[in-house]
């Protein structure tokens, strides 16, 4: 975030305050999104890959695990248990989820029109339908299943509060199953929402003006992080990076080269050793 | 691990030299028994039974023997015996040669076929040698088979029976034999008096069963038993006879020994009763008591053993393995420095180093023979001055002196170039091991090229093998077949037994056993080498393996805050080195072979590329962690950009770089591997399949089985993901591209001996022989140069040296270099000439003999350029001392006293045919050699050569 950013306001507000610092950023498209697009939200300087963070959670809680629920594994320490109650979901990882809400419009002559933005299959399939369970129990009342815990001591709902939609709902919300999945490295994105594309005839996103709303709740300033929102389609061979573009035909060329150069040495040298002897 | 210098120490047996004896199954023996053969000797066995005829036809051993003779078996008549002793002394030695030449032959014949018939019939009788193991024996005769504790003590039992008196049965106390007219005698064994190495003889006391008298019979080494022969006085004529007779005796003995024989002494001492019942009673003693028991049976043995009678002597041939000089040259070649320690004479230990190509002819031989330890120090530093002059070519004022405690054994020759070996034994030997002196002992070893160390006890050549480990700090290797190597084959660096008829104790006490003297070559040249290049190039490997992998978690600590978190799955950290990548470099590191096994005998100079330690080096090492660190970074930074700024998860980020890891360390092994089988090829792919295997199956099977990692369906998602392929193809590309490229061009451009070697190994053979043959002359042609060099260096910095030492006060010019670039002037001029001379071995003598007045003249130039005003002596010393070898042997006391062996020994060495040695009836030992060679599959040949 930058200093003029219009989200400069919101660094030196609490980050539980009610309501949250609300922030607009104004952006134009060049181009026009042709395809599905994805829309990331990005974090700089964050060390997700922490050896005693990367530990903090409780896979069998996730996974749906009555006692485990209860009594959550002590890698979550100290974010196990909030007065004398268990967290659920326990551990430092959930208990720093990302919780900015971002919102699309698309300016169109000074009229906002918001952007669809879906929520779902932004995890993947394993995690939701497998990996991450809710917990079991009689009906699908998810407060009286998550009953006896606390919610993460950082988290302003608890965990069955996050979505309304019943199978997005606990432990299986996709924003919190992303979160989950550790980054590798410090710099890093995570998919945030999906827009599809609507129809043939016009593309997911136009060229023109945009603006995104931002619920500023997510501190970065105090580890000198920033934020970022990614827009992006994808290719059949993933995001876009062209490192591996530019690294193939580097070394493609230095490998022709080199296949050239042995092969004149080869010709001028390599009938030299049948009739060489061993010098000693 | 790295067998630098192997510096091979070639045993012998405790009376026996092993060398040439190895294994011989067929031993063929020489028994020279001496009635047949020397007619001294005969004589004196004649008068013995002339002395027990007057009392009963056949009484003792001696007139045992005498019904083997050749005269006895082939004349028939016994002529001899009932001629008188005066006549029948010159009669026999002239009469008889000529007239049993023919039949001796024939008799022989005979003899051959019967005991090969006798071999053929293997009935499992056992029956023993006198003396030692106590084995049932069979009463069937002619198809007996003896078994022995040694080869010799069999050979003579054969040879016993050759003559028809066989040795037909052993009981613990009794000796059963056959003889011809008399039928079986038993001989009753009152006592067996065992060998020592100390006392280097061993007895039998027994009781005659017709005349009931106590003999004493002692056979061992020649020089020990004659020391212990009862004192004859000059002035009765029997006791000059006697005498006579033991000259000629050792006359014979060292004939034998020249001729590579084993020579044992037999003698014999008649006891009486009451003499008997004085020792028996001390000896009863001596055996009964607990404390000190070897020591009190040393000395009981000491006390019966003396005063001998002496009976005569004999000589069992030991022949050589086969391949034995070819081995020996072959390790030769690749750098070896053999070291022969013996328990034979001096003699025959030489003529044997000579049969297997350890002495040359054209080498001079230093001989150290000293009775005390001050002679022994002096006699070294003498030796070492005379060395360090002969190399550096300079005459000091040792020369005078040498001449007086030595006698120049060999005629001045030419070769200068040729190298030295030295001949050193047991009791100097002891002198030389002393603290004080072993430094110099060293100093003059390590010039020469090959050392031969005679009359060695069993600690002895521990005690050298030893030393030579510690001081040289090389590398040894001991190779023996007798239980007396043993202990030297235990202190050095590498022991070989070679088992066979010895006995298992060598065998038993080795790292490796052989049975054959000749597989050693296979066993250093290609396994050895083999074994260094594998632990050589898999030491290196490790290194590289274990540093690339760590290195890729140490780049990540950069990217994780150092907080030691790891971005590959702990289990993949485990698996990688036990399963995933250890499986082909156990496969390299046991069957990869850098060059195949025949080329490897054929070029024995590719087994210095270990002793050079060229394979593994620091360099080597530091440029493969290089290597390694490269290839991480490479590993690392290839996914991290790949994957930068992405959605990725820590283990969907791990488990390519694991991945890619795994292919570029497999494929640096198949660059290193310098030969494919199948099993190589196996062993890669199947790693390969096993990682991605493992990790699909673990990746699947549990969600929330693995924590903290829990990477599950990861793999399976990767394996969707074009990327991840993308990225594991171009990172092994990346990170091998420098090491293939050094390979290659290292390969093409400036290929190592071994690389060449195996690009010999890819041509046809008929190339392959050519090369081969234009190798070993080049060869020639390049040690000749190297020494030329060395010479000509050394006579720059002694001319330097003495100008120094002239003209102190003036600085050194820069003459030094150009004296130098003189000599390499002349040098290469000659070397032009010689290589067009086909560079044949006599070239190389012809380029040696040319170099020689041209160095020297050149020399005289330089000193004359330096105008020095004194006048060097050079060109005089030079003539002087003409290049000579040096051959210094002293006077020891076996030596001064009989002073025709110094001659005998003397003109063997000088003359290069040893045929020329027998003077009598030298036609007929010629028609034997003859015969040896075309029965040479027979299983031993008795010999009695010579003239009757």
């Amino acid at each position: 975030i930058k200093p003029s950013s219009p989200c400069n306001k919101c660094l030196n507000v609490s980050w539980d305050s009610t309501p949250p610092c609300t922030c607009t950023i104004n952006f134009t498209l060049e181009h026009s999104f042709e395809s599905n697009v994805f829309m990331y939200y990005g974090l700089s300087n964050f060390y997700q890959n922490h050896r005693r963070y990367v530990k903090s959670r409780d896979d069998s809680q996730l996974n749906g695990d009555n006692s485990s629920l209860l009594n959550p594994s002590k890698e979550c320490e100290p974010y196990r248990t909030n007065e004398d109650k268990p967290i659920a979901p326990c551990g430092a990882i959930a208990n720093s989820m990302f919780n900015d809400t971002l919102e699309l419009y698309r300016i169109d002559n000074d009229t906002r029109t918001p952007i669809t933005l879906i929520k779902k299959g932004i995890a993947w399939w394993t995690d939701k339908n497998v990996k991450f369970r809710n917990p079991t129990g009689d009906g699908n009342n998810l407060t009286a299943l998550f009953q006896g815990t606390t919610k993460p001591v950082n988290w302003p709902k608890p965990v069955y509060m996050l979505d309304s939609e019943p199978d997005n709902n606990g432990f299986i919300n996709e924003d919190f199953i992303v979160w989950m999945r550790t980054a590798a490295l410090p710099t890093f994105r995570k998919l945030y929402r999906l827009i599809e594309r609507k129809n043939n005839f016009q593309p997911t996103l136009q060229a023109g003006k945009y603006s995104l709303d931002i619920a500023y709740n997510y501190p970065v300033h105090s580890f000198d992080g920033r934020k970022r929102m990614i827009l992006s389609t994808i290719s059949w061979m993933g995001g876009k990076n062209p490192f591996l573009g530019i690294a193939y035909i580097t070394v493609g060329s230095i490998c022709f080269f080199l296949g050239v150069v042995l092969l004149f040495i080869h010709h001028k040298y390599g009938n030299r050793n049948t009739s060489a002897d061993i010098p000693n | 691990m790295v067998l630098i210098t192997i510096m091979v120490f070639i045993t012998l047996l405790n009376l026996v030299p092993i060398i040439y004896h190895f294994l011989t199954i067929s031993v063929k023996i020489l028994v020279q028994l001496f009635f047949g053969v020397y007619s001294m000797l005969g004589f004196v066995l004649l008068k013995v039974r002339d002395r027990f005829e007057l009392k009963s036809p056949v009484k003792t051993i001696e007139d045992f023997i005498r019904r083997f003779t050749p005269s006895r078996l082939t004349a028939g008549s016994n002529s001899s015996s009932s001629s008188s002793l005066a006549t029948s002394k010159s009669m026999h030695r002239f009469g008889l040669s000529t007239l049993s030449s023919t039949s001796t032959d024939s008799t022989l014949l005979k003899l051959e076929e019967k005991l090969a018939y006798s071999a053929q019939m293997n009935n499992y009788g056992y029956s023993s040698q006198q003396g030692r193991t106590a084995v049932g024996g069979t009463p069937e005769e002619g198809e007996l088979r003896y078994e022995a504790e040694s080869p010799d003590e069999a050979a003579l039992v054969y040879a016993a029976r050759a003559y028809n008196c066989s040795l037909v049965g052993r009981l613990s106390d009794q000796v059963s034999v056959e003889l011809p007219h008399l039928g079986t005698l038993s001989f009753e064994v009152l006592h067996t008096l065992g060998f020592d190495s100390i006392r280097k003889r061993m007895s039998v006391v027994v009781r005659h069963p017709l005349t009931d008298e106590i003999n004493v019979y002692t056979k061992g080494a020649d020089s020990v038993v004659m020391d212990l022969l009862l004192p004859c006085s000059s002035d009765d004529p029997r006791g000059k006879h006697q005498k006579k007779i033991r000259s000629k005796t050792q006359n014979y003995l060292n004939l034998y020994a020249v001729d590579g024989l084993r020579t044992l002494c037999i003698a014999k001492r008649v006891l009486s009763k009451e003499e008997y019942g004085c020792w028996l009673k001390t000896h009863l003693e001596a055996e009964s008591s607990i404390e000190n028991r070897e020591e009190l049976l040393f000395q009981s043995a000491l006390r019966i053993e003396k005063n001998l009678h002496l009976l005569g002597a004999t000589g069992i041939e030991d022949r050589l393995q086969d391949g034995v000089p070819e081995t020996i040259a072959s390790l030769r070649k690749a750098g070896l420095q053999i070291w022969v320690l013996t328990g034979d004479k001096q003699e025959t230990a030489v003529n044997i180093a000579y049969a297997c190509k350890l002495l040359d002819h054209d080498e001079e031989i230093i001989t150290l023979n000293a009775e005390s330890p001050e002679t022994c120090a002096v006699l070294l530093e003498q030796c070492l001055q005379c060395v360090q002059s002969k190399f550096s070519n300079t005459i000091d004022g040792a020369t005078g002196n040498m001449t007086v405690g030595f006698t120049p054994l060999y005629p001045p020759s030419s070769s200068v170039l040729s190298s030295l070996g030295l001949v050193i034994d047991g009791r100097t030997l002891a002198y030389a091991l002393e603290p004080a002196l072993e430094d110099k002992f060293l100093a003059l070893a390590k010039r020469c090229r090959s050392v031969l160390c005679c009359r060695s006890t069993p600690l002895q050549k521990s005690m050298v093998v030893k030393l030579v480990r510690d001081k040289l700090k090389a590398m040894t290797l001991a190779i023996g077949d007798g239980a007396n190597d043993v202990s030297m084959i235990q202190v050095a660096d590498v022991g070989v037994g070679i088992s066979g008829q010895e006995g298992m104790q060598a065998v038993m006490a080795s790292d490796f056993a052989i049975p054959r003297f000749r597989h050693l070559e296979k066993l250093l040249l290609v396994h050895g080498h083999w074994c260094y290049s594998r632990l050589a190039n898999m030491v290196l490997y490790f290194f590289y393996k274990n540093a690339m992998f760590v290195a890729l978690l140490f780049w990540y600590q950069f990217y994780c805050g150092f907080s030691g978190s790891s971005m590959i799955d702990q289990w993949y950290l485990i698996f990688f080195n036990l399963f995933f990548s250890s499986l082909p470099q156990l496969i390299t590191g046991v069957l990869d072979k850098d060059v195949p096994a025949e080329v490897l005998i054929a070029v024995p100079q590719l087994y210095k590329s270990g002793q050079n330690m060229e394979e593994y080096q620091p360099h080597m090492f530091w440029m493969n962690m290089i290597d390694a660190m490269y290839q991480s970074l490479v590993c690392f930074f290839i996914p991290y950009f790949t994957y930068y700024d992405s959605e990725v998860d820590i283990f969907s980020w791990g488990t390519p770089i694991t991945t890619i890891a795994l292919f570029t360390i497999i494929l640096h092994l198949a660059i290193e591997t310098k030969t494919w089988t199948f099993l190589h090829w196996s062993s890669c792919i199947f790693s390969i399949i096993l990682f991605f295997f493992v990790a699909l199956v673990y990746n699947a099977s549990c969600p929330v089985c693995h924590p903290p990692s829990n990477p599950y369906w990861t793999m399976e998602r990767l394996m969707g993901d074009p990327v991840f392929y993308f990225t594991c193809i171009i990172s092994p590309v990346v990170a091998l591209l420098p090491r293939f490229l050094y390979r290659t061009l290292q390969g093409t451009l400036f290929p190592t001996q071994l690389q060449l070697g195996r690009q010999l190994s890819k041509l046809s053979p008929e190339t392959r022989t050519q090369l081969l043959t234009e190798l070993n002359v080049k060869e020639t042609i390049r040690q000749t140069q190297l020494l030329a060099d060395s010479f000509s260096l050394s006579l720059g910095s002694n001319a330097s040296h003495c100008y120094r030492a002239k003209n102190q006060s003036t600085p050194l010019p820069a003459s030094p270099q150009t004296r130098e670039s003189l000599f390499r002037e002349h040098t290469k001029a000659e070397h032009k000439t010689d290589q067009t001379a086909a560079a044949s071995p006599q070239g190389a003598v012809l380029y040696e003999e040319n170099k020689l007045p041209s160095s020297a003249g050149s020399l005289e130039r330089s000193v004359e350029s330096l105008s020095v005003g004194t006048t060097l002596p050079w060109s005089s010393a030079v003539d002087q001392e003409d290049f000579s070898l040096l051959k210094w042997i002293t006077s020891t006391p076996l030596f001064s006293h009989i002073g025709t062996v110094l001659q005998v020994s003397s003109s063997s060495l000088q003359n290069e045919t040893r045929d020329s040695i027998c003077v009598l009836g030298s036609s007929l030992h010629v028609d034997f050699k003859g015969l040896k060679e075309e029965s040479s599959n027979c299983d031993f040949l008795v010999r009695s050569a010579g003239c009757i």
